[in-house]
């Protein structure tokens, strides 16, 4: 029956939609939200290495290669360019798990829109985390072909490196999500950039070996999770795999993220449910 | 299953089966309660209301329904279904309109609706075709391709009501459509949820405001204090609790009270508000004239027909709308 705008008696549901996991449908949204600002962001995302690499790989690294003939037998641009790999894919990770978390809380109150429709909080948990790979996914493409074209590929195994910064950043994004969403304010999101995020950027081992830290901050390092993202990257770019540990600093990743997500789900719940 | 069988199963008679039942329906928060073992039923194609003062329990109720919030404890089935068990089947069925707008401000007018399709999903051609004639629907047709934010707070509210039909519920949920919107607004809001009701569309309402409760619902309750307090149609609501035709008298002294005393008798029941007196009768002209030969004279006096507004004062002694 054709109503007064043309639609059709309530309750009638013509035929059925594509049936698209409901996790991939909240993804949708962030996807279309990415159609205003994709421009810009694939700009900064060659920019970003590009710049890095220029400054710090070919500057700074001549004066390195100069001095210190190599770092762990290799160009300092060579040493340099993974862990930049991984420290963005955590920077990345970070952020987008931030202010689009409170956005979607209180700006913005898209969760809520979400779960007024037939998705299921964790649904629309997936769907957002699951957008956050995806942009990783493109960044560390572009990051990986940049890497190559300044010449720091040194193997074929760089190819996984990409999935190896993507879990890097999840490995930052849900657990950084499950505390955003305990917050009334974004004032704790600084914060953590300060607190967390820039210190792990400058002495996980992206810019120098963590060998040559004292030994105490060096077990430090050990403990944070960049510090393996970066190992893990370096590992697979310079294609000097060591089996066993990579491995291992791949499961670590891989349980921050998903205890990250364990978390976030019971936050997610306690705030958004109740 | 038998129905018989089914120890859910609330009601022994006949009729329609109502699309919502609720049993003594109950919400805390810690040691707050704010839905207090409510009892009610909304039948297939009615439009129902909630009314009553911020803080009455009408929002937490219409999330419990909406399954977006957990019932504490009682029993409330929608379509049948147990929003505990059957959260995303029911609300595939329901459209909601919160009291605060969820809109993407950075979207488009279209994309909203074409995103929102999707979380239920709906075939893309399916969700263009339903946004187009909703957007005609609510006269934002021009503004389709705009973004959200610069738009009006009324054409914004239109625009979440499209949204919420987009998915073509059979339970339309609208917690305070029109709270915030100028008079010409809420009338554009009225006549469209008005047209959907006779298309069939069950509607939930919530509202503070008397007038629109008479506007939209063919049946209310009133809520006070996480309470319901009355129940029925609007106008039985009034013949119930109030007279025909209210007096409003305002006095330059100000003292209603002593000036309540000096009438009493006269009407068949008063009101003292802070700035007039309200008094109860069938015969409003003839009640002025009786004050007149008391020898008093009101600043003011104003003859009105009952409203839900002094139902809602009878029963709770408290004005609805500060």
């Amino acid at each position: 029956m054709t109503t007064a705008f043309g639609v059709e008696t309530p309750g009638m549901h013509v035929a059925r939609g594509p049936q698209e996991p409901p996790s991939l449908r909240a993804l949708r949204y962030w996807a279309y939200q990415y159609k205003r600002t994709w421009r810009g962001s694939i700009t900064t995302s060659f920019l970003y290495p590009v710049l890095y690499l220029a400054a710090l790989g070919v500057g700074l690294g001549s004066l390195v290669d100069n001095h210190a003939h190599h770092v762990d037998q290799v160009r300092y641009i060579v040493f340099l360019a993974p862990g930049l790999l991984a420290s963005t894919a955590m920077q990345i990770g970070g952020n987008d798990a931030t202010y689009p978390v409170m956005a979607a809380i209180k700006w913005m109150r898209t969760y809520y829109a979400q779960l007024a429709s037939p998705l299921r909080l964790l649904d629309v948990l997936l769907g957002h985390m699951g957008w956050i790979a995806v942009r990783l996914l493109t960044v560390t493409v572009i990051y990986v072909a940049v890497m190559a074209a300044f010449g720091t590929v040194l193997s074929p195994w760089a190819i996984l490196a990409i999935p190896a910064a993507v879990l890097t950043g999840l490995a930052f994004a849900t657990p950084i999500a499950a505390y955003a969403a305990t917050q009334e304010t974004d004032t704790a999101f600084s914060t953590i950039y300060r607190m967390v995020l820039i210190p792990l950027f400058l002495f996980s081992g992206t810019f120098f070996p963590v060998s040559q830290l004292p030994q105490w901050l060096q077990y430090l390092a050990y403990a944070t999770p960049l510090y393996h993202g970066v190992t893990l990257c370096r590992d697979l770019a310079l294609g000097q795999l060591h089996p066993v540990l990579d491995v291992l600093h791949a499961l670590y990743l891989a349980a921050l993220a998903v205890l990250g997500l364990w978390a976030a789900q019971r936050t997610y719940r306690t705030r958004l449910v109740v | 299953m038998p129905e018989t069988a089914d120890p859910t199963r609330l009601r022994s008679d006949a009729g329609p089966a109502p699309l919502v039942e609720a049993r003594q329906l109950t919400k805390r928060f810690g040691a707050f309660t704010a839905v207090d073992a409510v009892d009610f039923e909304i039948a297939p194609g009615e439009s129902f209301g909630f009314l009553g003062p911020n803080g009455a329990g009408k929002t937490s109720t219409m999330r419990m329904i909406s399954c977006m919030s957990p019932v504490t404890s009682g029993t409330l089935r929608v379509f049948g279904l147990d929003p505990e068990t059957d959260g995303p089947a029911i609300r595939r069925r329901i459209g909601l309109v919160p009291q605060e707008d969820t809109l993407d401000l950075q979207l488009t007018v279209f994309d909203n609706l074409v995103v929102y399709g999707r979380y239920f999903d709906l075939p893309r051609h399916e969700i263009r075709d339903r946004a187009k004639q909703l957007l005609e629907f609510i006269q934002l047709a021009e503004r389709a391709h705009e973004r959200v934010e610069p738009l009006s707070g009324g054409m914004k509210r239109r625009l979440t009501i499209a949204r919420a039909l987009v998915s073509n519920p059979e339970l339309l949920i609208l917690d305070e459509p029109t709270t915030g919107l100028d008079p010409q607004a809420r009338h554009l809001v009225w006549d469209r949820l008005y047209r959907l009701k006779q298309q069939g569309v069950t509607q939930v309402v919530t509202t503070h405001y008397m007038d629109e409760a008479e506007q939209l619902c063919d049946r209310l309750v009133i809520m006070d204090n996480a309470r319901i307090v009355a129940e029925g149609p609007p106008h039985l609501l009034i013949d119930r609790y109030s007279t025909r035709e209210v007096v409003e008298l305002r006095f330059a002294s100000g003292d209603y009270a002593s000036a309540a005393g000096r009438l009493d008798g006269l009407a068949s029941r008063h009101e003292v508000l802070p700035d007039r007196l309200l008094l109860y009768t069938d015969d409003g002209e003839a009640l002025v004239e009786e004050v007149r030969r008391t020898g008093m004279a009101p600043d003011r006096t104003l003859v009105r027909r009952s409203s839900l507004e002094d139902v809602f004062l009878y029963l709770t002694g408290r004005s609805l709308v500060e």
